[in-house]
């Protein structure tokens, strides 16, 4: 019978069972057994199989390189003699249960003394006793737990930037205080034709706002005068001018009219218009806290290394390493380096840097670049270029990627400079007017309608409707960086795809088998030597051939070639599992088979092949069907052979370039070459080797399976399982404009409406004061209005 | 009518008392995190401590699972 894992709820037999619970592996087994040893099965009460699977191999040693000092002191923020502070990122915290454990963890050690999480952040601060656990200790147990830290290269970098803006919230808080009590003893000001006189009360009212309201110019609309002043020093009208303008003219008329004791000003309109545009400057500014957009390689690698020294293991940080120095690789670890390979037994999955689905057997001798991950037993290498000028860092750093992107200027700007063309023709027009007729209004007038018409409400718009839709496109999880990557994404016209791991599903690899059909008898044996091995295609067999319910049988001889494959003896049948020049080698002829994947002899006879498709996700085809159809050209880049061209072109149509075979360097000379023909280029991709390209597009797309794997530096993060909707979500982010000239032609009839008292020399505070909240909120409301309809069909086709 | 005027002064100063709260909320991190503390205020203090004895059977857990 079907069940789950009680730990981690993936779906497992009824092999490894506890206290009637089922486990999925020994793992999972044994942190429940810690937990329940402490008393923490609390954990399982908060939510359903919140655990993460125990499966993999954990190998102790891979944290030693934690008891070097030089890679503690990167690591740990504060140190007394029994007190260290440390933070940590774990990307695994998802739930209530993980919060709960990790701030139980003391129950556990008492070497830990206090423990707090971030959720959002994913972050954890540990504060914890170095002479009861050492942080390696620490750093273990919670790998074992499942919360494996990230620690990398770049050591504790990242916390520094992602610091709060408090200085924004500030500024809020000020305006916000300010603006209400102004609001409050304006009050009798509205309503001062009925009240009748109040005398005194009445400037103590009018001097106080004036006292409230420097806060609100001087540190609240702060930022407002500082942008348009460098706006205006590089010659360029940007939003905030007008902006600044206006509540400069309105301050000054205010402060005109209460000491002139000719009026009470607009001091209410003008901290009104400050706080609502902050609040919407911090409403766009909503950042993913947990996603970092500006990886580099330091936050690819590992912080230390393991390095050989006259037979003994020293640890080390990556960034101490050079030239000529032997490292031990185990499983499962990266390359940390450029390097000359020592011994045999290397199998090295490059799959994130070239995008090549299998891992690479490379026999002793040759060169293994930064990047790979080992995937068979422990290898040492000798260093030939430290990790800052390897091949892959060197892609980094490259020229062309220093160059920032031509991002353009942002639509809403060159509007603003015809709303304040048009705004000084009124202003100026309605001055003569007035010249002509009655001098004494022309000040009113002329003041009063820069008063009104401020493009406070375009700002407004903007910033709020981003705001939403970045809100929204999170919610079907794409995570943009900024409202401009909404801009750019407007502008767009062709697609570049990557293949590995972005159409096809990294996690996910499919055999098929070609060749003779097999006997029962010949699977059993296959399915037995496969068993045996620990190549991770012989392991891909093993799944595959488990499905058929073979019997299991004895093998009698094994041997295992290094880089080529395995011959064994089973059953009295001589059994050859390995490549095709392995084959050939042992004189087996194998003819009209494709020339990768693993092929299979029985007794000196060709049997057939073990082929690796790739994955492809669901609904690609007709995603990028309708991308077409939409007038999208749709390209693909891969860096894998072409094996699977066939299927590409079902999936993707005849009409699409397909480019294999493709180095990081060729990607980004393509997408070059397409922004050459004036195309506006999305590079949707996920691997290092796609890193160039994803920087030089116009939008970079990373797509990852597991959010807190690590994704090159891009605009906008997709998760895997949304790819098959790229073409909705594109769609929607495009509304954005839409939206935005919606509501400005909205607000341009405001405009008119308190043009039309202003160029009268009528306008009196009251009417400001109706005008400017309705028109505000109305604007507001509206855009989350709008921008919610317009997601709806995002959700529909879920 | 001029006590209005203390009136006022008082209410701008209790204003003015939440405004400095405000301020040094945010100083003091407390809007940095806006989700964890309502998750970590749900936390029962203690919990069970394990049941020693397998064969007393626990009445009252809602343990419902697989």
């Amino acid at each position: 019978m079907q069940q789950h894992c009680y730990h981690c709820g993936t779906d497992c037999d009824e092999n490894i069972q506890l206290e009637n619970k089922f486990f999925c592996c020994d793992g999972c087994k044994m942190v429940f057994q810690l937990l329940d040893d402490n008393g923490m099965c609390q954990y399982y009460d908060l939510s359903e199989m919140p655990g993460m699977s125990a499966k993999g191999v954990f190998t102790s040693e891979k944290y030693n390189y934690l008891d070097s000092a030089a890679i503690q002191d990167q690591l740990i923020q504060f140190k007394l003699a029994d007190q260290a502070h440390v933070v940590f990122y774990l990307p695994q915290i998802h739930c209530v249960s993980c919060v709960w454990l990790l701030e139980n963890l003391h129950k556990i050690n008492p070497g830990i003394l206090h423990s707090q999480t971030h959720f959002e952040k994913k972050e954890i601060k540990i504060v914890y006793n170095p002479s009861i656990i050492s942080l390696k200790e620490l750093v273990q147990l919670l790998a074992f737990i499942g919360y494996e830290p990230m620690i990398h290269l770049g050591g504790n970098d990242w916390l520094k930037k992602k610091k709060v803006n408090k200085q924004q919230l500030y500024k809020i808080g000020v305006a916000g205080f300010c603006f209400s009590n102004i609001m409050m003893l304006s009050f009798p000001e509205y309503l001062s034709t009925s009240v009748g006189d109040i005398g005194n009360l009445r400037h103590f009212f009018v001097y106080l706002n004036l006292l409230l309201s420097f806060p609100v110019l001087l540190f609240s609309a702060k930022g407002f005068f500082i942008s348009a002043y460098t706006g205006l020093r590089q010659k360029w009208l940007n939003i905030d001018a007008p902006i600044a303008l206006a509540i400069l003219v309105t301050f000054g008329r205010s402060v005109y009219e209460i000491l002139t004791h000719s009026g009470a000003g607009y001091l209410d309109s003008m901290s009104g218009i400050v706080f609502f545009m902050l609040i919407g400057r911090w409403f766009q500014d909503k950042s993913y806290d947990s996603f970092s957009f500006e990886r580099d390689y330091t936050s690819f690698f590992p912080l230390g290394v393991t390095v050989l020294l006259d037979g003994k293991e020293i640890n080390k940080p990556l960034s101490e390493i050079v030239k000529e120095e032997i490292l031990l690789v185990r499983f499962d670890e990266m390359i940390a380096a450029d390097a000359i390979l020592l011994t045999d037994g290397a199998l090295i999955d490059y799959s994130f840097v070239t995008g090549e689905n299998a891992p690479i057997e490379v026999p002793k001798g040759e060169t293994v670049f930064a990047g790979g991950i080992q995937k068979g037993r422990a290898i040492q290498i000798k260093v030939v270029k430290p990790v800052g000028q390897s091949y892959i860092t060197e892609l980094w750093n490259s020229r062309l990627l220093s160059a920032d992107k031509n991002v353009e200027k942002s639509f809403v700007h060159p509007w603003s400079q015809y709303f304040t063309y048009v705004l000084f023709s009124i202003a100026i027009m309605s001055g003569i007017y007035w010249w002509l007729n009655d001098p004494h209004n022309i000040m009113p007038a002329v003041t009063s309608i820069l008063i009104v018409a401020c493009p406070c409400s375009l700002l407004l718009t903007v910033t709020f409707t981003y705001g939403n839709i970045l809100r929204h496109l999170g919610k079907y999880k794409m995570y943009c960086k900024n409202s401009s990557v909404l801009e750019a994404i407007e502008k767009i016209d062709t697609i570049v795809f990557d293949k590995t791991g972005t159409l096809t599903n990294h996690e996910d690899a499919h055999l098929e088998f070609i060749g003779f059909e097999l006997t029962n008898e010949n699977a059993s044996a296959i399915y037995a030597v496969t068993r045996e091995s620990l190549h991770p295609l012989s392991q891909l067999i093993t799944s595959y051939l488990s499905a058929q319910n073979l019997p299991v049988i004895k093998v009698d001889v094994i041997e295992h070639f290094i880089g080529k494959g395995t011959r064994a003896i089973c059953n009295q049948k001589i059994i050859l599992i390995g490549s095709l020049s392995f084959l050939l080698e042992n004189g087996i002829s194998v003819a009209g088979s494709p020339n990768s994947g693993v092929f299979i002899a029985i007794d000196k006879e060709y049997k057939g092949v073990f082929k690796i498709n790739h994955v492809y996700r669901n609904g690609i085809s007709s995603m990028v069907r309708r991308l077409k159809l939409s007038g999208y050209q749709v390209h693909l880049l891969s860096g894998d052979h072409p094996t699977e061209k066939k299927a590409l072109l079902e999936i993707l149509g005849s009409d699409t370039p397909m480019l294999f075979e493709q180095n990081p360097n060729d990607k980004l000379n393509y997408i070059q070459s397409l922004q050459a023909k004036g195309l506006k280029v999305m590079m949707v991709g996920d691997g290092l080797n796609d890193a160039g390209a994803l920087k030089k597009c116009e939008v970079g797309i990373a797509v990852t399976d597991q959010t807190h794997l690590f994704t090159p530096a891009s605009d906008a993060i997709l998760e895997g399982e949304m790819v098959n909707k790229l073409d909705l979500l594109i769609d929607f982010a495009k509304k954005g404009k839409m939206i935005i000239v919606v509501i400005f032609i909205l607000s341009i009839m405001y405009n008119l409406v308190g043009m039309y008292f202003a160029t009268r020399a009528q306008l009196s505070p009251m009417v400001a004061a109706i005008l400017m909240p309705i028109s505000s909120i109305s604007i507001v409301s509206l855009s989350a209005l709008l921008s919610y309809s317009f997601s709806k069909p995002l959700f529909k086709k879920n | 009518m001029s006590v209005l005027i203390i009136l006022i002064i008082v209410s701008v100063l209790v204003a003015g008392g939440f405004l400095i709260a405000f301020l040094w909320s945010v100083n003091s991190g407390q809007m940095e995190d806006d989700y964890t503390p309502s998750v970590r205020m749900l936390f029962d203090d203690e919990i069970k401590t394990k049941v020693v004895d397998a064969s007393i059977v626990k009445p009252y857990t809602n343990k419902s699972k697989i």
